[in-house]
């Protein structure tokens, strides 16, 4: 009986891989000739901004392993091992899904503004000469496996709405699905060339659109807002929820992703510039701030101020900044920092008490609420003399709309089509492990294998 | 032969043992235990999240002793584990059927020293 299980399971992830191989291989052979025409003519490789990419893509991987620590502390002792699995099983399963077909969905040439097309699928195409309409000075390859890592760490951020209690099983056929139908169109739409929220249209000239320097929509918003619609669907934990069983665990998570974040945010300027300069200060003045907000607001409101909050705060301004960082001047950091910690402090100790959703790890209350605030303060404070757009402040309400717009749109397809996918799963494979297996824990009963012993 | 459980405050551990040593006790097993008693416990905060926190870290000692070592046993953990504060915590002197030493074999008193 159990075995007949398993190989259903296995078949349906087989078959799902093979009709999307599929699709891939039709579109590579119908395409091809017009990805030859959105490629621009030979430009030249800069050394520093080959080198400064490839190092920033290194950053980035290491957030997810960084994250996978900053959540693993959080849980139970029985489920640490479950938490570190799914980050380091998302790295594996979404670089895969991105070589073969993600990366073409999400930045291939444009299909009507809504999703990139399949002639840059198995990387036909994707080598050492540059795309000029993404980056103009680093080869291309280096570019796609930049974007890889944020492909990587999205559907990551997730599972922290859902930890403690999903299938293995379950989690590997949402996360690819989710990487596919959510993570790629989204990318497409914003950071696409001709993406239908983007600042360029497919020839690559440039178009009113929305800002979104690092990936405040696409990476933040986009996985919060899934991750609200999985806290929702899976329903509550059973049982009383312990305290966190590592803290210095989550504290280093939290420097790692401090440390890696400088990779997402200033390689987003895809140069080794003055822009990459801005992202980084910027990106560092809003982390410190928001970190100290929180432990303020902690010390106000609670009497004392605790360590999970303040890295809890400092997260929080890393996905705010994240957006803004090459468009606003470091001294606005400030400011985004401050509102970030704010207003996911409240979205933590009062909202998500008022509703009642077990959103585990706070993935919807600190990357949905961050990000969301996030997207509208760069549509707030960006200045030209950074990077090219003004925004509310300095007299430029049109770009604030745009912002809302793409936030608008962003929260409203990611929450519906989470919501399927996970109604979907459920009634294939069922996304809940057994009251009894969750008692014992996902370390034992998803992977058999304990994260500590307690007996020599 | 006796059986006693002390109950004791973590950081009053050392004192303890270093009296029971002078008292040439030597058979001492230690364990980390959580409990509660009158003392209340302190409350946790993880993100606005309170946890009421009603049980402490506490250390727990079993020794075993013949009965003309009980007294100075009791003594002993007295002394080193009172602060004079609540939560110093208790000790239990219960009476002890049988000890045997896996070593050797032997049992009753002279498998205790």
């Amino acid at each position: 009986m159990r075995k007949r299980n398993m190989f259903g399971r296995a078949g349906l992830l087989c078959g799902l891989f093979g009709i999307l191989m599929m699709l891939a291989g039709n579109g590579y052979s119908q395409e091809a000739a017009a990805g030859a025409v959105a490629a621009a003519p030979a430009a030249t490789i800069s050394a520093g901004d080959t080198a400064w990419v490839l190092m920033s893509s290194a950053l980035v991987l290491l957030m997810t392993p960084g994250l996978a620590f900053f959540y693993g502390g959080l849980v139970r002792k029985k489920n640490i091992l479950s938490i570190l699995m799914q980050c380091f099983a998302v790295i594996c399963l979404v670089t895969l899904q991105w070589v073969l077909f993600g990366y073409s969905l999400a930045f291939g040439p444009d299909v009507k503004g809504w999703i990139g097309n399949l002639s840059w699928a198995f990387l036909n195409g994707v080598g050492a000469d540059p795309f000029t309409g993404y980056a103009a000075t680093i080869p291309h390859s280096v570019f796609m496996i930049f974007q890889a890592m944020f492909a990587v760490i999205t559907p990551a951020l997730i599972l922290g709405a859902f930890a403690e209690r999903m299938k293995f099983s379950a989690f590997c056929v949402f996360i690819l699905l989710w990487a596919t139908l959510v993570y790629d169109p989204v990318a497409h739409w914003v950071w696409g060339l001709g993406g239908f929220l983007s600042r360029f249209d497919a020839a690559g000239n440039a178009v009113p659109g929305a800002l979104d320097f690092a990936g405040g929509t696409v990476v933040h918003i986009n996985a919060g807002i899934a991750a609200l619609a999985a806290a929702l669907v899976m329903g509550k934990r059973v049982g009383s929820v312990s305290p966190p069983h590592n803290l210095p665990f989550a504290v280093l998570g939290a420097g790692l992703l401090w440390f890696g974040w400088f990779g997402f945010n200033a390689g987003s300027a895809l140069a080794a510039n003055g822009l990459a300069a801005n992202a980084f200060v910027a990106t560092h003045i809003a982390t410190a701030v928001a970190g100290l907000t929180w432990a303020i607001c902690d010390w106000l409101y609670h009497k004392r101020a605790t360590t999970l909050g303040m890295i809890t705060g400092a997260v929080a301004g890393l996905v705010a900044i994240t957006p803004a960082c090459g468009f606003v001047s470091p001294m606005s950091a400030i400011w985004i920092g401050a509102g970030a910690a704010i207003i996911c402090f409240i979205a933590v100790t009062f909202i998500k008490a008022v509703f009642k959703y077990d959103d585990t790890l706070d993935a919807f209350g600190v990357h949905g609420v961050g990000g969301i605030w996030g997207a509208l303060a760069t549509g707030i404070w960006a200045e030209k003399s950074v990077g090219g757009f003004d925004g509310l402040l300095h007299g430029n309400p049109g770009q604030f709309l745009i912002q809302i717009k793409a936030v608008l749109v962003t929260i409203v397809y990611s929450f519906v089509v989470s919501f399927v996918l996970l109604k979907l799963v459920d009634k294939i494979i069922g996304l809940r492990v057994s009251e009894h297996e969750e008692r014992v824990g996902l370390d034992l009963t998803q992977h058999k294998e304990a994260g500590y012993t307690t007996i020599d | 032969m006796k059986y006693i459980v002390a109950v004791i405050q973590p950081d009053r551990l050392d004192p303890v043992l270093d009296l029971l040593e002078e008292k040439e006790i030597h058979l001492v097993t230690v364990s980390n235990v959580m409990g509660r008693g009158r003392q209340k416990g302190i409350a946790a905060v993880y993100r606005s999240h309170k946890e009421a926190g009603s049980l402490l870290k506490k250390v727990k000692l079993e020794i075993v002793v013949n009965d003309d070592f009980v007294k100075p046993t009791v003594e002993a953990i007295t002394k080193g584990a009172r602060t004079g504060q609540i939560g110093d915590g208790k000790i239990f002197v219960l009476n002890l059927e049988e000890c045997l030493r896996i070593r050797t074999g032997e049992t009753g008193s002279v498998a205790i020293g």
